[in-house]
């Protein structure tokens, strides 16, 4: 694998890590049942593909997927602003949704022309599930279009997507705490 | 000394954690099983990234293995040569008798909220087409939900993958 391509791997993977986070925050106490459902299960595959992605840079440099999860510092992930944001309302939660699948099927497709076959095939793997996430994304693009409130939250996050992977918003530290406090914690017993 | 086709048959017997009704074999998981001076390789294509099942599946797999005398060696494929075309014949029989509509054949492209809304699912329960899309996802990530107008019978659909 080229620096390249394992730089692109680690984006993407500390993406889905913390996007998939972010989406299971909705578990239970989504605006109705269906989607509850589906953000759960969206979550799910969103770590699924995180962890299968970490799996594979890890190989190459010798550490772990968990290590690379959940044993760097908050400041050495590589994910974007958008991710992180903690969102409580339900236009800014599918604008980021529409905005994230539409960008991730972009940089999909590139990885699914890598000359590496390890790559090449785990993007074409990870593509395949996120087709439904893009349909659940544009269907409810569809439903909101029209509405002040969605297309204000559009462009609020939109600059997000370009705004770089180097600064990270305290969000981030905050969720970091939360997702690596029982590893941190080591409780008695326990091997990781 | 143990055969590939032995531990085929054995695997054959391990039920799928989630829809146990369908075996691993049935579920066209298994890529290949090689047999070499006493360890028994099988290549795994894991269904869905997320799925929690998997390791359950693996662990199922190696202790079959070990039970007839080898030493197990799951290689896990986290490529895309799973699809659910793989659900052998049988495997698709079982899942709708069991309440559970079969997947469709994987297109060329990737499947489309217009297709997922259209009216070609057939209710596992009574057959018809009258059946109207509910959810995109479901309980697990491999299925989607669906309701039939005819029997009014909410069912599950496998997601075409």
């Amino acid at each position: 694998m080229n620096e390249q391509d394992a730089r692109s791997l680690l984006e993407i993977a500390d993406d889905e890590l913390i996007l998939g986070w972010r989406d299971s925050e909705w578990t239970g106490i989504a605006p109705f049942l269906e989607e509850d459902v589906a953000f759960s299960s969206i979550a799910q595959n969103e770590i699924g593909h995180a962890r299968a992605l970490y799996e594979l840079v890890a190989r190459e440099g010798g550490t772990t997927a968990d290590e690379l999860a959940f044993d760097r510092p908050p400041e050495e992930y590589r994910c974007s602003a958008l991710v992180e944001r903690r969102f409580l309302d339900w236009e800014q939660t599918i604008a980021r949704h529409y905005l994230y699948e539409t960008a991730d099927e972009g940089r999909l497709q590139e990885l699914k022309a890598s000359g590496d076959p390890e790559v090449a095939g785990l993007a074409a793997k990870i593509d395949r599930e996120e087709a439904y996430h893009r349909m659940h994304a544009r269907m409810w693009f569809d439903r909101l279009k029209d509405e002040q409130r969605f297309t204000a939250a559009l462009e609020e996050l939109r600059p997000l997507l370009d705004a770089g992977r180097d600064q990270h918003t305290p969000e981030l530290a905050e969720l970091w705490e939360e997702m690596t406090m029982v590893r941190r914690s080591q409780p008695a017993g326990t091997r990781w | 000394m143990v055969t590939a086709q032995q531990v085929w048959a054995a695997l054959a017997e391990i039920p799928d954690p989630e829809i146990p009704v369908i075996s691993l074999v049935d579920l066209g998981v298994i890529r290949d099983v090689g047999v070499e001076n006493g360890t028994v390789r099988v290549d795994f294509t894991p269904t869905f990234l997320g799925c929690p099942a998997l390791e359950v599946m693996s662990d199922a797999m190696a202790e079959r293995i070990r039970a007839l005398g080898a030493e197990p060696e799951i290689n896990v494929r986290a490529d895309d040569s799973w699809s659910t075309d793989r659900i052998t014949p049988a495997g698709r029989e079982k899942l709708r008798s069991s309440g559970f509509a079969p997947p469709t054949p994987r297109d060329a492209t990737a499947p489309t909220l217009v297709q997922l809304q259209s009216n070609v699912f057939r209710c596992p329960y009574c057959g018809s087409t009258d059946t109207r899309l509910e959810n995109i996802f479901g309980p697990t990530p491999c299925r989607s939900l669906r309701y039939c107008t005819s029997c009014r019978q909410p069912f599950e659909q496998f997601k075409t993958i």
